[in-house]
């Protein structure tokens, strides 16, 4: 069993650091090459912290980034057709350019992921249990019956009734919340630092879901581990989220703590996508605004704002390819958008009625 | 059981013109049921052994829905996976063969309809499904696929006239002219709703149904799929069935809605309605679970946390489906007496013994039926602090 605090003799742990960010993510730039064409900018210059105990919520449609970049920072990018350029600490130690093995003693120790569907990222034909003790025997020192112990401890505190059953079945025999929280165990078996956690109830039915971001809630906040969401889904940002950063095409065009976020969307984006979901306690029959067009009608960032197409805000100075991600006018310091004609607190928030296509 | 319609308004209530000739357009009025489902089953066999093909028992994906819907408005059904509510949508179309109940448009037993007349029905109902990419032949365009259910159904007129009307259609639907020549892949997913959604307009049917017709899409672009769906409700006066997981959808576009639950509607009101005053403990826990986008309302609402998943719909728990789970359930009759529907407010039905105490809290969610693991409302998630 390790220890609950990483301790320098274990391999590949890192120098604790008080008060700072544990996650700093720099100007983080993911280029997709491809033969014989230009190379696809997937992820552009994206800076982004994760405090120790804290839950940075990243949201974005589909094609924003934000899967890209979590695999970035993970480093589980295929070398040889992606260029990863920028800064990526944890802890202080860059992790960007490190050295294949060092990286590999990292993931699942120091930091490790949650993704989205736990069927495919489970493997088929191995036991629960061998999976969770697989990432205990490779990263602490423990014997068998140590790892076996300690994986049944851990599937009971993610909440799996009678774990010792369990931890013979294949995760076909588990339900998919149940297979979602020993994904989750797998994470936490050697007790990160990081949790990245990739839509992590995106597949879940919403009692289900319910069930699994209360786990996470409480994980963060009694272990102190910092947490980057990655998710589509503003109502689960609303209730689990510490900070928000919202990506658009590739950049982040919003950062504020969530409360800030929620009151006074600055972005035009963002402020479409609170406008465009239907609310459980909304009034029926109030009509929806959606945001004209789809994600995929985009400028690219070098010739304006990749937004404008489907902005009703838009004019001649979005046009501007040095757009900056910048505190505002009457809003908390910690609260950037990148925006031209950003949204005033009070707007009357006119989204494009039209229904576009 | 329906909705806007003082107490009483239930089974037996006037006039569906029983037999009456089809396609007549429906006065509108208050009891004009246009779609009746009654004890409404559908079982499947589970079969074991490769030669004798014994069957060692069913499951019980829909048991006992009895609905109505009214000419003109949308009823929305809700439930978790595997509670039965798609199952319940194909067979009001008969695309499953229900086991037991009856099914009636306009009036016309739709279960006792032979192939020929059930085909000729069939214009009159139609089905917009969850995901485009796989319910579009990727092969046909646009063109042919629009065009493919007025050949089936002999509309007259002609190729000339069809395709005046795949034009229409795509008009309709806010896809331009020139769509009709090209093929799904080229379209974005909530264009090819559309075209899903034109394909199951262009017959002009009384009814439509929607399974999850926007679960599969964007966010940005799910409100322009329902903003269309309202938009031709009223432009064709169209009578919807919407099946989806999502309650903030379904109360957006549902005058009213029934919640599932293994195979049973649990509880039925009018959209405002069951929002205002959700009675049955499971609604209560699903409003509960349900994420909205507002820091203020997360940090303030009780969450009640569901313990384990659905059962079985092969074996259901005797008694309430839901005992298993329910946060209130009672020593006495929650385990070994079917609830049967009661109707609590006008339009209001309700399956739950216990109903008006917890409506009153004279009975209140057991923390002991909580999972362990997942301990209740706790903290707030932090309240915000720099970024």
């Amino acid at each position: 069993m390790p220890d609950p605090t990483p301790t320098p003799e274990r391999p590949g742990a890192l120098a604790p650091e008080d008060g700072r960010a544990l996650l700093e993510v720099r100007d983080l730039g993911v280029e997709f090459l491809r033969r014989g064409a230009e190379p696809v900018r997937a992820v552009d210059g994206v800076s982004l912290t994760v405090r120790p105990g804290e839950v940075r919520g990243l949201v974005g449609e589909s094609g924003s980034g934000k899967s890209v970049t979590s695999l970035a920072v993970m480093g589980l990018l295929p070398r040889r057709s992606s260029r990863v350029t920028g800064s990526v600490r944890l802890a202080g130690t860059e992790l960007l350019g490190m050295a294949p093995r060092r990286l590999a003693a990292l993931r699942g120790d120091q930091m490790a992921m949650v993704f989205q569907d736990p069927m495919s990222s489970l493997n088929p034909v191995v036991p629960i249990g061998t999976q969770v003790t697989e990432v205990l025997r490779t990263h602490t020192d423990a014997d068998r019956a140590a790892a076996r112990d300690e994986a049944e401890d851990l599937l009971r505190r993610v909440g799996i009734p009678d774990p010792r059953r369990r931890l013979r079945d294949y995760p076909h025999q588990l339900s998919g919340g149940m297979r979602q929280r020993a994904l989750i165990a797998i994470a936490l078996a050697c007790k990160p630092r990081l949790l990245i956690a990739d839509e992590p109830t995106t597949a879940l039915d919403v009692t289900i879901q319910a069930q699994v971001l209360e786990l996470l809630r409480q994980l963060v906040g009694e272990s102190g581990t910092a947490m980057l969401l990655i998710t589509h889904d503003l109502g689960v940002v609303a209730g689990l989220c510490d900070d928000v950063t919202v990506m658009y095409s590739g950049r982040v065009v919003e950062a504020a703590p969530r409360r800030e976020l929620f009151a006074r969307p600055a972005h035009r984006y963002t402020e479409g996508l609170l406008a465009s979901v239907p609310r459980l306690d909304s009034a029926r029959g109030e009509p929806l605004r959606p945001i004209p067009g789809t994600p995929r009608d985009v400028l690219p960032w070098s010739r304006a704002c990749a937004f404008a197409p489907r902005c009703a805000h838009a004019d001649r100075a979005c046009a501007d390819p040095s757009l900056a991600l910048r505190g505002l006018e009457g809003l908390p310091a910690e609260h950037l958008a990148r925006c031209a004609h950003p949204a005033r607190p009070g707007d009357a928030a006119p989204v494009a009625a039209g229904a576009g296509a | 059981m329906s909705a806007r319609e003082p107490a009483g308004a239930s089974p037996a209530q006037a006039g569906a013109p029983t037999g009456a000739p089809t396609g007549e357009p429906g006065p509108g009025g208050a009891d004009d049921v246009l779609l009746r489902v009654r004890g409404l089953q559908v079982h499947f066999p589970i079969k074991k052994g490769v030669l004798l093909d014994r069957t060692v028992g069913h499951v019980r994906a829909v048991d006992g829905v009895d609905l109505d819907l009214r000419r003109g408005q949308t009823y929305g059904l809700v439930g978790e996976s595997g509670c039965g509510k798609s199952t319940l949508g194909r067979a009001v179309l008969r695309l499953e063969e229900p086991t037991a109940g009856s099914v009636e448009l306009d009036g016309q037993d739709v279960l006792a309809l032979r192939r020929g007349e059930l085909r000729s029905l069939r214009r009159r109902m139609q089905m917009v499904f969850q995901d485009p990419m796989s319910s579009l032949d990727p092969r046909q365009s646009v063109e042919s696929i629009l065009t493919e259910p007025l050949r089936a159904h002999g509309v007259p007129g002609g190729p000339t006239a069809w395709r005046e009307r795949v034009l229409e259609l795509l008009e309709v639907v806010g896809l331009p002219a020139g769509a009709a020549a090209r093929y799904p892949h080229e379209f974005s997913g909530g264009q090819r709703q559309r075209i899903g959604i034109a394909r199951a307009v262009a017959l002009s049917p009384d009814l439509v149904v929607a399974d999850e017709p926007v679960s599969a899409l964007d966010v940005s672009v799910q409100a322009q799929v329902i903003n269309l769906l309202e938009e031709l409700q009223d432009r064709l006066g169209l009578t919807y069935l919407v099946i989806a997981h999502d309650l903030a959808v379904v109360r957006h576009i549902s005058d009213v809605v029934g919640v599932m639950y293994l195979g049973v509607v649990v509880e039925q009101a009018p959209s405002d309605e069951l929002y205002d005053n959700p009675l049955h403990p499971y609604t209560l826990s699903l409003m509960s679970a349900i994420p909205v986008p507002d820091p203020a309302v997360e940090d303030a609402r009780e969450r009640i946390l569901l313990t384990g998943d659905l059962p079985s719909p092969a074996d259901p728990p005797s008694g309430c489906r839901f005992h298993t789970r329910c946060p209130f359930r009672q020593a006495t009759r929650c385990d070994d007496e079917v609830p049967l529907p009661r109707e609590l407010a006008p339009g209001h039905v309700v399956a739950c013994h216990w109903a008006e105490e917890v409506r009153d809290g004279r009975v209140r969610a057991s923390s002991a039926s909580h999972d362990p693991a997942a301990v209740t409302p706790s903290d707030d998630g932090a309240p915000a602090s720099g970024g």
